[in-house]
């Protein structure tokens, strides 16, 4: 059985082809990289497989199941989550409350538990404060819990997002673009993270990223993609020589 | 961080509360009590739209239909088969429900239960969409519910309305049915429902992508806040004693939005200090529909004038204090206790 498996994903929107019979396969604990230049189509792969589009042609499988349509919230609590290219976090909400949210999926009490504030309900909101607070601690925002996540810099607020994804146990992590805007010294920082992260979640990791010294500082495997298709994969090592990819990334003018 | 203490005040401030209204019931006169029993049942009305449109920030625009279903279940319910007979004049009441008479506890709990139901049932095309539709949408269904009402003869008894309602409605009553409304939905705001509420107010993507089933805790929201209008809706209509389809136009909503944005859009403190406000402002802005005279400038009385005043200040808070009177904050002992401390040493805080 493969972890996970897309096979021949097609998005069209009207008359443009975003995605053109894209298929990947993700062994278990691997790291992959997704890149290509803008426009590339590597988002919209994403949305396809997390639920927010509905692939015009093809099937995505999870863990040995037809994951292809599912509604993004039963996705997510399948087992895979997301970080979002342009950050998306509930910015009125308190830091902890961010991370919280994502443990509801997973709560047994019903709503008139909660309003009565049965045992199990008051045992289970411990357990939610005390997961979120850990996972805090574990991307250092700790002593930010409950400031507005809104008011959090951009560096802290990437990282909350992962925080936030963590918290729903995932055991497929997708992340769009974790090290965009971030300076040199951030950006090695977020490496170490990820791989820290992947290795103690026992994770398997999808990365979108155009920051070159990050897909090939950490990622096993690489495919890239131009126009909606793929043009190469390959270890980090293969990529960067591949002529098809430079010509992707400089032009044609590129390779003479 | 005082859950002790906290608990002791709150016991406290309800125990104040209902000897006050004890007392009012012997010492106030019939003016002032109505006023308590307004005050109460815009409480229960505000806390519960803001459930749907401040916490889950879905922009409903249909508690008038959800008042309107509530009132009229709960008043052919109490009516007598005698009453019934005198008040359908054009035609006669439908069966079974001309014979049907129940207390007054009942009615309630059924008008509470049909416009909980009516709001499930309706929640399925409203939350197909979003934002502006949405609130399009439910203002059509309010529409709907108003003009059904106007013409379901033999139900609604159409524009005459049901007359001579038994005043059931009496301080504890309406006081009663507001401190279960305030404690339920404060409970459930304050639980990890109304995180994933807020969590689809702020972001539905992101929502959904943490695992929240929006489309769920929408509906929740939606039905709950049905419920409780509707249960205020029948207190209303035991209230005031005649019920007619103008009553529940577009108005009644207006005037909770204009509650509930003043208030702070999220807010159950906020809803229930400009509730308060609503109520007695209203009251205290009476004098300027009389005829009245600025030095040697006279004024003529203008039915109305209450409302145009109502929409400057809603355009006041609009463009001066967009967060209304809490923003998002909600009450508790702790602040009040600082806010008394900074107003008791104001020297202290200016260095």
């Amino acid at each position: 059985m493969t972890f996970f498996q897309a096979e021949h994903l097609t998005m069209h929107f009207d008359g443009l082809n975003a995605v053109d019979d894209f298929s990947l396969e993700l062994k278990e604990r691997n790291l992959v990289g997704l890149i290509g230049p803008n426009g590339a189509g590597k988002t919209t792969i994403f949305n396809m497989i997390t639920g927010n589009l509905k692939p015009t042609q093809g099937k995505i499988f999870f863990q040995g199941k037809e994951i292809t349509g599912l509604k993004p919230n039963t996705i997510t609590r399948r087992g895979i989550a997301r970080t979002f290219q342009n950050i998306r976090l509930f910015q009125d909400l308190e830091v902890i409350d961010n991370v919280m949210i994502s443990y509801h999926g997973r709560l047994c009490s019903s709503f008139m538990g909660a309003v009565l504030r049965t045992p199990l309900y008051n045992h289970e909101e411990k357990k939610m404060r005390e997961g979120a607070m850990a996972l805090l601690n574990r991307v250092r925002l700790a002593d930010m819990a409950h400031e507005k996540a809104g008011a959090l810099a951009y560096g802290q607020q990437r990282r909350l997002e992962i925080a936030r994804a963590l918290a729903t146990e995932p055991r497929l992590l997708l992340l769009d673009e974790p090290a965009a805007g971030m300076n040199p010294q951030e950006t090695q920082g977020l490496m170490d993270f990820i791989v820290q992260v992947k290795e103690d979640f026992n994770l398997t990791v999808l990365l979108i990223e155009h920051d070159m010294r990050v897909v090939m500082g950490i990622c096993q495997w690489i495919k890239v993609l131009d126009y909606g298709a793929e043009i190469a994969k390959g270890t980090p090592r293969e990529i960067q020589n591949n002529p098809k990819v430079i010509a992707a990334y400089l032009g044609e003018e590129g390779i003479a | 961080m005082h859950p002790r203490r906290d608990q002791i005040l709150t016991s406290l401030g309800i125990i104040a509360l209902f000897t006050f209204l004890y007392w009012a019931k012997g010492n106030a006169t019939e003016y002032q009590i109505r006023l308590l029993n307004n005050c109460a049942i815009f409480i229960t009305l505000a806390v519960s739209y803001n459930l749907i449109n401040g916490v889950c920030g879905q922009f409903s625009l249909a508690p008038n239909a959800f008042v309107a279903i509530g009132a009229y279940t709960s008043a052919l319910l109490t009516m007598s088969p005698a009453e019934k007979q005198i008040t359908f004049i054009i035609e006669p009441l439908i069966w079974p429900l001309h014979t049907i008479s129940v207390p007054f506890w009942v009615s309630l709990l059924a008008a509470g239960s049909v416009t909980g139901f009516l709001a499930f049932l309706m929640g399925f095309p409203v939350f197909r969409v979003r934002g502006d539709y949405l609130a399009i949408v439910t203002l059509g269904f309010g529409e709907v519910v108003r003009v059904v009402a106007n013409n379901l003869q033999s139900i609604t008894n159409g524009p005459l309305g049901l007359k001579g309602l038994t005043p059931y409605t009496n301080l504890w009553w309406s006081f009663g049915i507001m401190a279960f409304t305030l404690f339920f939905i404060w409970r459930l705001a304050n639980s990890s429902f109304g995180r994933a509420m807020k969590a689809i107010r702020e972001d539905e993507v992101a929502a959904e992508a943490m695992g929240i089933r929006s489309f769920r805790y929408k509906m929740m929201a939606f039905t709950l806040s049905g419920f409780f209008e509707g249960v205020a809706g029948g207190l209303l209509a035991h209230l005031i004693t005649t019920i007619s389809p103008v009553l529940f136009t577009f108005f009644l909503t207006f005037n909770l939005l204009i509650i509930i944005v003043v208030g702070g859009l999220g807010s159950t403190t906020g809803s229930v200090i400009s509730s308060v406000l609503f109520v007695l402002g209203g009251e205290a802005l009476r004098a300027v529909e009389e005829p009245f005279s600025i030095g040697s400038l006279e004024i003529p009385g203008i039915p109305g004038m209450r409302m145009v005043i109502f929409s400057l200040i809603l355009i006041g808070v609009m463009i001066f204090a967009r967060k209304g009177i809490m923003g998002r904050e909600e009450f508790s002992w702790q602040g009040l206790i600082q806010l008394l401390q900074r107003v008791g040493r104001p020297k202290k805080e200016k260095r």
